[in-house]
């Protein structure tokens, strides 16, 4: 047992430091650290360095852009690029379709795709949950019917995460509404959102963002080349896309920095008497919270370690599913802390040009006026990614046989 | 990163399950509780044959010359037969005491012994006034010509009804909570002045009020160190208790499982109902935080910074604390009455696990310390 890093991992952990301090744009910077998330510029530009240094997919085969990293490297990679704090490379992108169509896609899919996948010369959404179906996904009804080479797709997404940016999207179609399960009448499709008959419409979250989207699909005319994997075994590729990247939802190296970054504004924060990191009932939460986090860095390191062995060797391990759990509970705990220092003056919601046309300065500094609004977002991460009701059935079934 | 144990962990970790499978059914158990010690020597043979209680000493010392992650998986095999044995007192206290603060001569004459099991060791330094905090000592200790003379008393001394020699702290100078001047003594548990009174603890072990009066000890008896000694050797501990929580959870857990499965009312397993599925997979998470932080524990408590190791350890204290208490009750709550009653294993896991949180500093005392130390994460 060893659980310290190593001299070369230490040097590598300063280089990826050093490399995104001389590029990470200064703007792209600041908007991240004051706690928003980074315009659509921000993240393609972004994404394009790393993907020129060959950072932007490292868990990618080497052929198709990855690195021959051990999972440590690549964790110490997006760690720092959390901790920075600069925008981690697109997830629909990088780490659910790109891995789904290394294992699935036809070699002209990978060609295509792939490279425009690494670089975000393409972005895609992903077009799963439907307003009947969430967590029981597998009950979709977006129909998809075949007319020669092509499929002709009618229905509904929703939840649909940056559709207003997206180029493509992934999706779940139902392809026979008459399989035996529901399981086994799904196909996976990739879809040019220009497509003629498909709208995007903004949801606004109790957060006032525009994250998420409907989208509906009214004759919809998708190639039969844009068919991943097997007709009617698309259930085979969502599993797969589900089951991947589980140290990524832990967030630790994101959860790190917005926590330095808090101890930082609280010693600042008015509290009355006393700056509000002086509060010892304030403080001794804070510290709560660390300690947890504290934990959690290190049920990811084993999680990590066991991704490390050869495939052939690893075990289901039950710690990873402690890390979607207790990682986003932390996200949320910490974002309770932030709405606590801002005290009276987080009541005042941010400014959104974009939405009401006003360019305002906010009345309270920016960490102030995001406290609620981040808050009030991030109940999301205890719902979306498979609940933590939904984790805590997997748990009971997989591990524990109840 | 490894986190994998060596093939000689695995084989220690093997042996050390098969003899407490052989020798520590919970009925077995019962027994050992009644007996005039309240544990048993028979065991604690069985241990010193197997080498465990010369572990941490150096080879040449007599020891074996193991680390933490061995006291690690020792601790964790121990937790989950809830054993009754002095084991933390003189191998694991006791060791790290005459390891850090024992001139060679010393540990010469005391560590084979320790390792054949014939001596046994006790720290005698939680005040009717202290309560958590290490540097609070008001027994005294007096220059007497080359020796020393400790008047004061000692309150839940675990397993001082049974130790031959006491680890004592006591003020040489200074205020009662000074960090300065405290001492460290190693003092026979017969040497005249010394009365003590055993008592059991709630979790079923044994612990002693000790009054040292007018108690003469040589020069010899005094240990190098002081409180940063202490402190050493409360880190150490603390971590070895951290992997005994987690034995005791992980069997609490798999019992609890075990009864869900088989235990049925409305004319089908209790398993079958996702509220309680759910609170066995929130036991579960607990488990891992839990484990994940008495590996973390293991690997701080040799840590060379004092004030580094410090704050680790106390983050494993919170985090094991708090999970074995939800753990342990539980534990208690999802069996039903049945875990309410001395037959019953279940309810003293629950009982273990809540004198472990409350050995060497609570949830709240090390919270309190640590969030004026800066927390976990300190600034870069």
């Amino acid at each position: 047992m060893e659980l310290r890093f190593t001299e070369e991992e230490r040097a590598f952990r300063q280089e990826v430091r050093d490399w995104i301090d001389a590029n990470l744009p200064a703007e792209t910077r600041e908007r991240m650290a004051s706690g928003r998330t980074p315009t659509k510029a921000m993240q393609v530009d972004w994404q394009k360095r790393l993907y020129e240094k060959g950072w932007a997919v490292p868990h990618w085969p080497v052929e198709w852009g990855g690195q021959p990293w051990s999972a440590i490297k690549r964790f110490i990679l997006s760690e720092e690029i959390q901790s920075t704090p600069a925008p981690s490379p697109l997830g629909f992108n990088c780490n659910m379709l790109g891995p789904v169509l290394i294992a699935f896609g036809t070699e002209e899919q990978k060609k295509f795709f792939l490279p425009k996948l690494a670089s975000l010369d393409l972005w895609f959404c992903q077009g799963f949950s439907e307003p009947g179906a969430g967590s029981d996904l597998a009950s979709l009804k977006t129909r998809a019917v075949r007319e020669g080479d092509h499929y002709v797709v009618n229905g509904q997404k929703t939840w649909t995460t940056l559709a207003q940016h997206a180029d493509w999207i992934f999706l779940l179609v139902r392809s026979d509404p008459g399989a035996a399960k529901q399981q086994e009448g799904i196909s996976f499709l990739l879809v040019d959102m220009k497509t003629p008959g498909i709208t995007v419409r903004p949801i606004i979250t109790i957060d006032g963002a525009h994250e998420v989207n409907e989208v509906f699909f009214d004759d919809v005319k998708v190639p039969v080349a844009n068919l991943v994997g097997t007709e009617n075994r698309g259930w085979d590729c969502a599993k797969f896309l589900l089951s991947n990247e589980r140290t990524g939802q832990a967030r630790v190296g994101a959860s790190k920095e917005r926590i330095r970054r808090l101890k930082l504004i609280a010693k600042e924060a008015p509290g009355g008497a006393r700056p509000v990191m002086e509060d010892p009932r304030f403080r001794s939460r804070l510290t709560d919270v660390e300690v947890q986090l504290k934990a959690l860095e290190m049920t990811t390191l084993r999680v990590l370690a066991d991704e490390n062995r050869a495939l052939s060797q690893r075990k289901p391990n039950p710690a990873s599913s402690v890390l979607k759990i207790r990682g986003t509970e932390l996200q949320q705990a910490i974002s309770e802390l932030y709405v606590m220092a801002a005290g009276p003056y987080g009541l005042a919601a941010p400014n959104d040009p974009e939405a009401d046309g006003r360019n305002e300065p906010d009345v309270a500094a920016d960490w102030q006026t995001l406290a609620q609004a981040t808050y009030f977002n991030w109940r999301k991460q205890s719902i979306y990614g498979g609940s933590t009701e939904i984790q805590k059935n997997i748990m009971a079934k997989a591990f524990l046989g109840l | 990163m490894d986190f994998d144990l060596s093939d000689d962990q695995r084989l220690l970790q093997d042996s050390l399950a098969k003899l407490l499978k052989d020798k520590y059914g919970f009925e077995q158990r019962k027994g050992y509780i009644k007996s005039e010690t309240g544990w048993s020597r028979e065991v604690w043979a069985a241990y010193a044959e197997l080498g465990l209680l010369g572990m941490p000493f150096a080879e040449e010392d007599g020891g074996l010359g193991y680390g933490t992650v061995e006291t690690m998986i020792v601790m964790e095999q121990m937790g989950r037969s809830l054993t009754l044995e002095p084991f933390v007192s003189t191998v694991v206290m006791g060791g790290g005491f005459l390891r850090h603060g024992a001139t060679a001569e010393q540990r010469a004459a005391m560590v084979p012994q320790i390792a054949e099991g014939k001596l046994l060791l006790a720290f005698a330094h939680t005040e009717p006034q202290s309560r958590f905090d290490l540097n609070d000592v008001a027994t005294t200790a007096k220059k007497d010509g080359a020796g020393w003379v400790i008047d004061g008393r000692k309150g839940v001394v675990v397993h001082g009804d049974t130790a031959d020699q006491l680890i004592v702290t006591a003020r040489i100078s200074g205020g009662r909570r000074d960090r300065d001047g405290i001492g460290v003594f190693l003092v026979p548990a017969t040497a005249q002045g010394v009365t003590r009174r055993g008592f059991g603890t709630s979790d079923g072990q044994r612990a002693a009020d000790i009054t040292f009066d007018n108690v003469k000890v040589g020069a010899e008896a005094e240990l190098k160190g002081g409180l940063a000694l202490v402190e050493q050797v409360a880190d150490e501990t603390m971590a070895a208790l951290a992997a005994e929580a987690v034995g005791c959870m992980e069997a609490a857990k798999d019992l609890t499982v075990d009864y869900l499965k088989t235990r049925k009312q409305f004319g089908r397993p209790i398993g079958s109902f996702q509220s309680l599925q759910h609170r066995a997979a929130e036991m579960m998470v607990c488990l891992e935080q839990a484990r994940s932080m008495a590996m973390l524990a293991a690997m701080m408590a040799g840590e060379k910074d004092a004030a580094e190791r410090r704050r680790q350890m106390r983050a494993v204290k919170i985090e094991v604390g708090r999970n074995a208490r939800f753990v342990g009750q539980q534990t208690v709550q999802m069996h039903g009455g049945i875990a309410m009653t001395m037959e019953y294993a279940g309810g003293h896991y629950l009982k273990r696990l809540t004198v472990i949180e409350n050995m060497f500093g609570d949830m709240d005392h090390h919270l309190a310390a640590l969030s004026e130390e800066g927390g976990v994460f300190l600034a870069a």
